[in-house]
């Protein structure tokens, strides 16, 4: 985590990579007057293992910052390393795969495909994979048990109530052993108790599975959960409990 | 900050234990402790002087002992009026002296006075601070398996009022960055107040 974030990061696999990390990063979208800048210099390192929550005020730019932590997006300016690698430097198809493989996503909207039961939601991505049906399913299984649910596997989507469908949502995250999971503000359709109980879910992945969670929120009652809180402000981060700005020599003196 | 009220709840909790039946003083101490999730530790000299007091103002009073006792035979028992004096704290509402003084608040009021740059570092850093207590708070509770009810609504609790806290910090940061620029006379590191962030 205090990695100096002015140098490329250590590609050794004895040293260890980051799940994710970003040198001096900016996104712009637009040009010209039109110019909007979604993030503007930032450096942020986050350990395999580690829960993060990502808080700021509406339109900081904490979506964007996930969207190219999962190679969805080029950043304008800076790198991106998604497990130890540089996403800019990836073919299309290269990039695909990593989506696939090291990256989930939970998002606010409940985003299953209604035409596939449960399990075969879970199971796809597994099997765009190349995975054999009957693996695949049988790693599915495992992922949903992982998240409480054990039986009514052959349902559809609609049949579940809402925290029932976002825990489908982060078994089909999780599915495959993937290094990182990003979720963006993933209980924003969700009652208070329900969702305690997904920020519990991800709470446990990190020492489960040794991924990396990002959660993207703005209610500290789940921050709190986290390891690490990182602020974001205008594009920037201004503050992270990891290494506060306010404390020590040079704080407030 | 909450001294005053602090001292009143103690009386009004002790009171309200002893409307069940009548007790002794270490049995309050301990159902005390008990009901409020383990984060109010009271000593039993705090409880004997409570119950003193309590006994004096006629809203208590000691049973079934005859002559010189120790205060650790005693039992004590709510008298009618301690019974009304509980009925009225029930229907009050909960109240620090409005308006609200307390520190955070004065904290940032007094940054403000400094200049708007060092109050945007303040609010900032009390923001992690803040958050980094909650985290804490969560771990601890997380490791006690089994947390009672009382224990998980203190920490509802402590969350709900932390979540105020930094809602009101988002408040603070808001209008500071989009107030005009103070006129001239005032700190000249106001102007530079954007650069510095
Ligand atoms: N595809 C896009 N095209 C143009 N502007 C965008 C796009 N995506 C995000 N933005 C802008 O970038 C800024 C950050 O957006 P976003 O990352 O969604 O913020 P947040 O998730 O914190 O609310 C906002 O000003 C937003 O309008
Ligand atoms: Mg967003």
């Amino acid at each position: 985590m205090t990695t100096d974030h002015t140098t490329q990061p250590a590609t050794d696999a004895a040293t260890g990579h980051a799940a994710v990390e970003f040198f001096d990063v900016v996104k712009r979208f637009g040009t010209g007057s039109n110019e909007v800048r979604a993030l503007s210099g930032v450096s942020l390192r986050i350990e395999p293992g580690e829960f993060v929550a990502i808080m700021g005020p509406s339109g900081c730019g904490k979506s964007t910052l996930l969207h190219l932590a999962g190679g969805m997006e080029d950043a304008t300016a800076g790198r991106v390393y998604v497990a130890g690698r540089d996403v800019a430097d990836m073919s299309i198809t290269d990039r695909a795969a990593l989506r696939r493989r090291e990256v989930g996503y939970v998002f606010q909207r409940l985003n299953l495909l209604a035409s596939l039961t449960a399990l075969e939601n879970v199971s796809l991505p597994l099997e765009l994979e190349g995975v054999g049906a009957k693996q695949a399913r049988a790693r599915a299984r495992e992922a949903l048990a992982a998240v409480g649910l054990d039986h009514r596997l052959d349902r559809y989507p609609d049949d579940f109530s809402g925290g029932q469908q976002q825990r489908i949502a982060i078994a089909r995250a999780i599915v495959g052993e993937r290094s990182v999971l990003l979720a963006d503000e993933p209980t924003g359709s969700l009652d208070t108790v329900t969702s305690d109980a997904v920020i519990e879910l991800l709470a446990g992945l990190p020492a489960q599975f040794g991924t990396a969670v990002v959660l993207v929120t703005h209610e500290p009652r789940f921050a709190s959960w986290t390891d690490r809180v990182v602020f974001l402000r205008d594009g920037r981060i201004v503050d992270d409990t990891a290494h506060p700005v306010g404390a020590g020599v040079g704080g407030f003196r | 900050m909450r001294a005053y009220s602090v001292c009143m709840a103690v009386r009004e909790g002790l009171l309200a234990l002893l409307h069940e039946g009548p007790r002794y003083g270490y049995q309050l101490k301990t159902e005390f402790e008990a009901a409020t999730g383990g984060v109010w530790p009271l000593n039993v000299g705090q409880v004997y002087t409570t119950l003193d007091r309590l006994e004096r103002d006629g809203l208590v009073e000691v049973r079934g002992i005859e002559g010189e006792t120790a205060p650790s035979q005693k039992t004590y028992a709510i008298t009618v009026d301690g019974v009304a004096a509980l009925g009225e704290w029930w229907e009050a509402v909960p109240s620090d002296d409005p308006p609200p003084r307390d520190e955070l608040m004065l904290k940032v009021l007094m940054a403000i006075e400094r200049g708007d740059d060092h109050a945007l570092r303040v609010i900032t850093h009390q923001r992690t601070v803040l958050l980094t207590l909650l985290q804490a708070k969560r771990k601890e509770r997380r490791t006690t398996a089994g947390e009672t009810l009382a224990a998980r609504l203190v920490t509802d609790a402590l969350v709900a009022r932390a979540e105020a806290d930094l809602r009101w910090l988002d408040t603070c940061e808001e209008h500071l960055q989009h107030r005009p620029a103070p006129a001239a006379v005032t700190h000249s590191n106001t102007s530079t107040r954007k650069a510095s962030r």
